[in-house]
C-alpha cells in the first residue's frame, strides 16, 4: 500500500485514499508535528500517519492537543496542528479552539466525522463540529468531496497564518478519508472572499509619525500583534528613535525587554502603576497590534481622556471597534513600524528637532521609583509566589520560555519575571483558559527542544490538564512545572475577599490533596516540594537541572497573597489600588500622579 | 427605528448562511430581516440584510462580515440611492360586510387578492417598506389572521452594479481627525 511519503506528484496521478492525501497535504505544508488522539472516524488517517514524516504526539486528552498546538505556535512562530476523532474527540478541542481564536493563534485542527451517509442521523460519535466551532474559528469546513482534500488543507494553512491569524478546523468524514482519488498537490489558493491588507498607507504612516514627533507624552501600547508579526526589532528601533515609553500587554510580554529604561511593563487590571498611569496621562497612544481590551482600558469612558490615538492593526474590524482612532494604519506591523521609524527620522531631519519626551520620561521614572511592584517576603514567613518568580527570573537570566495558566500565578509570573525577548512568554489571555499551562508548555518544548520551558501553574489550573505529564514523560519532554499551590482558586478567592464580603463560596481546594509530589512520581516525573523562602533557590536549581524527565514542584505558597496593583472590573483606571504594601499617603500620591517638569 | 440595508455577495457553498447568521449571533448584532437568493452567477448568492441601526454599529457589522472567508462583498445601500421592495402575504378577516372596503384598501395599495374563503381574504402586496407597513396597519383594523413577509430586498439605483464598487475594507487612510 502506498503511504503519503512515497507519492510523487510529477508522475501520472497516483491513486491514493483521502487519508493518504490528507497526510501528504500536511507534509507539503511543512508540518513537522501533530498533536492528537485517534478514534473511530479518524482511524483511516492515522494509518498513513504511522509511516509518514510527521511526528505525532499522543496526548491523553484532546484539549491537551489543542493547547499544545498553541504552545508550539507561540514558541516557534509556526502553525500548530492537532487532530481528533468525531463527537467527543472534536468537542474536547473546543476550548482550545476558543482560546486560539481569542488570542489569534494560527492553528489547524483536523477532525474525523461520521461517514457522509450518516451525517444528520445522530450516528455514534456524531457532533456537528463545524456548527459548534463556527463562532470560535477563523474559518472551518466540512470536506464532502475527497478530491478537495489537498486544496482544503492548503487553504486552511493559508487562512490560519495570514492576515490576523486564527484557528481553522477541517472536518473530514470517514468515507471521504477512505475514498480513492488521483493525487494532485493543492492548486494555487483561490479564495475570492478572503482579503489580506496590502502594504500600509504611506500617508497614514506619515500622519502618525507627525503626531509621534509632536507628542510630549506618547506611549507605545504594544499588543500581541507585534509578537505575531515578529516585529520586535522594529519596535525597539521605533521606541528608541521616538524616545517613547513602551507598555507591553499580557499578550506582548517579551516584545520589548523589561529592563530597558523605556519599558513600563504591563498595562491593565493588574498592570504596573507606571504603565496604567502613563496611558491615562498620555497625549498620544500608539496602539500597535493591540485592541483596547476591557482588561486594559478599565472603564472605557474614563480611559486615556486626553490622548490622541494612532491605531495600527492588520484587522480592519479592530480599528474603531472600541476607541475611534485619529490615525488608522491598516496592515502588517513589521512594515508599519519600519515605516514609522523611517518617517519619524524624516520628520526629525525636516524640523531639526528631536522628539521631546524628557519631562515625560522623568515623570515615568519617578513613578517607577515611587510605585514599583511591592510585596514582602519574611525570611521565616509564609512563602510568597512573587518571590519564587523573582528567583526563577534571576536563576534563568530571563532566558526561559515561561508558560502560565490563568489566575493569580499568571499575573505574578508576568509581573515579576523580567522578559528579555519575544516568544518567551506563553499564556491564555483573551479566553482565560485554566489548564492551559501544562499542555502549552508541552507544545513549546516540542518546538524548542533543548531549551528551558517552565510552566508556572496554579493548583486549580494544574488539575485540569495534569494528565499531559504522562505525555511529556513518555515523549521525552522535560518541562518544568512550578505549581503555586495556595489551596484555593486564588483569583476567585481574591475577588470574594474584595467584592463579596470575604464569603469564600466554593473557592477552597485544599493544599494537600492531591499530593503533587506523589502525583508527579506516578506520572514518571521528578517531584519536589518547597514551602520556605530559604529553600526556593535550591529547589529551583534541582528542578531546572532535570533534563531527562519533567519536573514538578509543589510550592506551598501563602493563601492570602493577592495580586496588586488592581483596577476593579469596570472601574476607571484612575482608581487603581496599589495594594496593602502601600500606605494611604502613597495611595493618595498615586491618585495625584504628580508630573515632573524641568 | 432606523435601519441599514446591506447587500452581501457570498459564495454559494454549504454552510455560508450559517457563517453569516452565526456572526450576527456571536457579535450580538440585531437583524430585522435577511433575504437570500441566487444571482446570475450560479456560484454566488446575494443576501439583503436589514439591521436595526439603533443597537448595531453598521461599520463594525460590515467589517466583521467582510472577514468571513465565504463573503465576497459587502455594500451598504442607502435609502435614497436604492430601490427597496418586500413581498407580503396577508390573511385578513373579511366578513361579508367588510369585503368591499377591504378590496378598496387593497386597490389603493396596489395589493391583489390571491385567495378567498367565506370569512377571509389573502392579499399579496409588493411594496417599499414604508408603504407595506401602512397597508398592514390598515388591514389590522379588520383583523389580521396571519402574515408572512419575505424580508426586504434592495438594488442600487442607476447604472452601477454591486460588483463595480470597491470592497468595504478600510484602506488605511487616516480616519477623520
Amino acid at each position: 500500500m502506498l503511504d503519503g511519503t512515497q507519492l510523487n506528484q510529477k508522475e501520472q496521478p497516483v491513486d491514493v485514499t483521502g487519508a493518504q492525501a490528507l497526510v501528504r497535504s500536511l507534509e507539503e505544508q511543512g508540518v513537522e508535528v501533530v498533536f492528537g488522539l485517534p478514534g473511530g472516524t479518524i482511524l483511516p488517517t492515522y494509518d498513513p500517519l504511522l509511516s509518514s514524516s510527521l511526528r505525532h504526539i499522543l496526548v491523553r486528552h484532546e484539549q491537551g492537543a489543542g493547547h499544545a498546538a498553541e504552545g508550539y505556535y507561540w514558541a516557534t512562530g509556526r502553525p500548530g496542528v492537532c487532530m481528533a476523532t468525531s463527537g467527543p474527540g472534536a468537542t474536547n478541542l473546543v476550548t482550545a479552539l476558543a482560546d486560539a481564536y481569542m488570542d489569534s493563534v494560527p492553528m489547524v485542527a483536523i477532525t474525523g466525522q461520521v461517514g457522509r451517509p450518516l451525517i444528520g442521523t445522530d450516528a455514534f460519535q456524531e457532533a456537528d463540529i463545524t456548527g459548534i466551532t463556527l463562532p470560535i474559528t477563523k474559518h472551518n469546513e466540512l470536506v464532502t468531496d475527497p478530491e478537495r482534500i489537498p486544496d482544503a488543507i492548503a487553504e486552511a494553512f493559508h487562512i490560519a497564518t495570514t492576515g490576523r491569524p486564527g484557528p481553522v478546523l477541517i472536518d473530514v468524514p470517514k468515507d471521504v478519508q477512505q475514498a480513492t482519488i488521483g493525487w494532485q498537490s493543492a492548486g494555487p489558493i483561490n479564495l475570492p472572499g478572503y482579503r489580506i491588507p496590502g502594504p500600509p498607507s504611506r500617508a497614514a504612516i506619515a500622519a502618525a509619525a507627525r503626531l509621534l514627533h509632536a507628542a510630549r507624552r506618547p506611549v507605545l501600547y504594544v499588543g500581541g500583534g507585534v509578537i505575531k508579526s515578529n516585529a520586535h526589532e522594529e519596535l525597539f528601533r521605533l521606541a528608541e528613535l521616538a524616545q517613547a515609553p513602551v507598555t507591553t500587554t499580557l499578550m506582548a510580554r517579551g516584545a520589548f525587554p523589561d529592563a530597558h529604561p523605556l519599558a513600563l511593563g504591563m498595562p491593565g487590571m493588574h498592570g504596573m502603576f507606571p504603565a496604567v498611569a502613563a496611558l491615562q496621562e498620555a497625549d498620544l497612544i500608539v496602539a500597535l497590534g493591540s485592541r483596547f481590551d476591557d482588561r486594559v482600558t478599565g472603564n472605557l469612558q474614563a480611559f486615556a481622556p486626553s490622548a490622541q490615538i494612532v491605531h495600527a492593526d492588520i484587522d480592519p474590524a479592530e480599528i474603531g471597534k472600541i476607541r475611534r482612532p485619529d490615525v488608522a494604519i491598516l496592515g502588517d506591523l513589521k512594515p508599519i513600524m519600519a515605516g514609522l521609524a523611517e518617517a519619524l527620522s524624516a520628520e526629525v531631519t525636516a524640523t531639526g528637532a528631536q522628539p521631546d519626551t524628557a519631562d515625560w520620561r522623568a515623570t515615568l521614572d519617578s513613578w517607577k521609583r515611587q510605585f514599583p511592584l511591592r510585596y514582602s517576603q519574611a525570611a521565616d514567613g509564609p512563602l510568597k509566589p512573587q518571590y519564587v518568580v523573582e528567583r526563577l527570573s534571576a536563576l534563568t537570566g530571563g532566558n526561559a520560555v515561561v508558560v502560565a495558566g490563568v489566575g493569580q500565578h499568571q499575573m505574578h509570573a508576568t509581573q515579576h519575571y523580567s522578559f528579555t525577548k519575544p516568544r518567551s512568554w506563553i499564556n491564555s489571555g483573551g479566553a482565560g483558559t485554566m489548564g492551559f499551562a501544562v499542555p502549552a508548555a508541552m507544545g513549546a518544548q516540542v518546538g524548542r527542544p533543548g531549551e528551558l520551558v517552565v510552566a508556572i501553574d496554579g493548583d486549580g489550573c494544574f488539575q485540569m490538564t495534569a494528565q499531559e505529564l504522562a505525555t511529556c514523560a513518555i515523549e521525552g519532554l522535560p518541562i518544568k512545572v512550578l505549581i503555586f499551590n495556595n489551596g484555593f482558586l486564588g483569583m476567585i478567592r481574591q475577588w470574594q475577599e474584595l467584592f463579596y464580603d470575604e464569603r469564600y463560596s466554593h473557592s477552597e481546594l485544599g493544599q494537600t490533596i492531591p499530593d503533587y509530589v506523589k502525583l508527579a512520581e506516578a506520572y514518571g516525573c521528578y517531584g519536589l516540594r518547597c514551602d520556605s523562602a530559604d529553600q526556593v533557590d535550591e529547589t529551583l536549581e534541582k528542578a531546572l537541572a532535570a533534563t531527562d524527565v519533567p519536573a514538578v514542584v509543589d510550592f506551598r505558597v501563602h493563601d492570602r497573597e493577592g495580586v496588586f496593583p488592581m483596577v476593579a472590573a469596570g472601574r476607571p483606571n484612575d482608581e487603581i489600588i496599589l495594594g496593602p504594601e502601600f500606605s494611604s499617603d502613597e495611595q493618595a500620591a498615586a491618585r495625584r500622579r504628580d508630573m515632573e517638569t524641568r | 427605528m432606523t435601519t441599514h440595508t446591506l447587500s452581501v455577495l457570498v459564495e454559494n457553498k454549504p454552510g455560508v448562511l450559517a457563517h453569516v447568521a452565526g456572526l450576527f449571533s456571536r457579535r450580538a448584532f440585531n437583524i430585522s430581516s435577511l433575504a437570500v437568493g441566487p444571482t446570475a452567477d450560479a456560484g454566488v448568492s446575494r443576501m439583503t440584510i436589514v439591521l436595526d441601526g439603533d443597537s448595531t454599529p453598521v461599520g463594525q457589522v460590515m467589517s466583521q462580515l467582510d472577514k468571513l472567508v465565504r463573503v465576497l462583498k459587502v455594500v451598504e445601500l442607502t435609502r435614497g440611492s436604492a430601490v427597496e421592495r418586500e413581498l407580503a402575504l396577508v390573511k385578513v378577516r373579511a366578513e361579508a360586510g367588510h369585503r368591499s372596503q377591504l378590496l378598496e384598501v387593497a386597490q389603493v395599495f396596489g395589493a391583489s387578492v390571491v385567495d378567498m374563503s367565506p370569512t377571509t381574504l389573502v392579499l399579496e402586496a409588493v411594496s417599499s417598506p414604508g408603504k407595506l407597513d401602512a397597508l398592514l396597519a390598515m388591514l389590522d383594523s379588520y383583523g389580521t389572521c396571519e402574515i408572512v413577509r419575505t424580508g426586504r430586498i434592495a438594488l442600487g439605483r442607476g447604472a452601477g452594479a454591486i460588483t463595480d464598487e470597491a470592497p468595504a475594507a478600510a484602506d488605511g487612510e487616516p480616519a477623520a481627525a
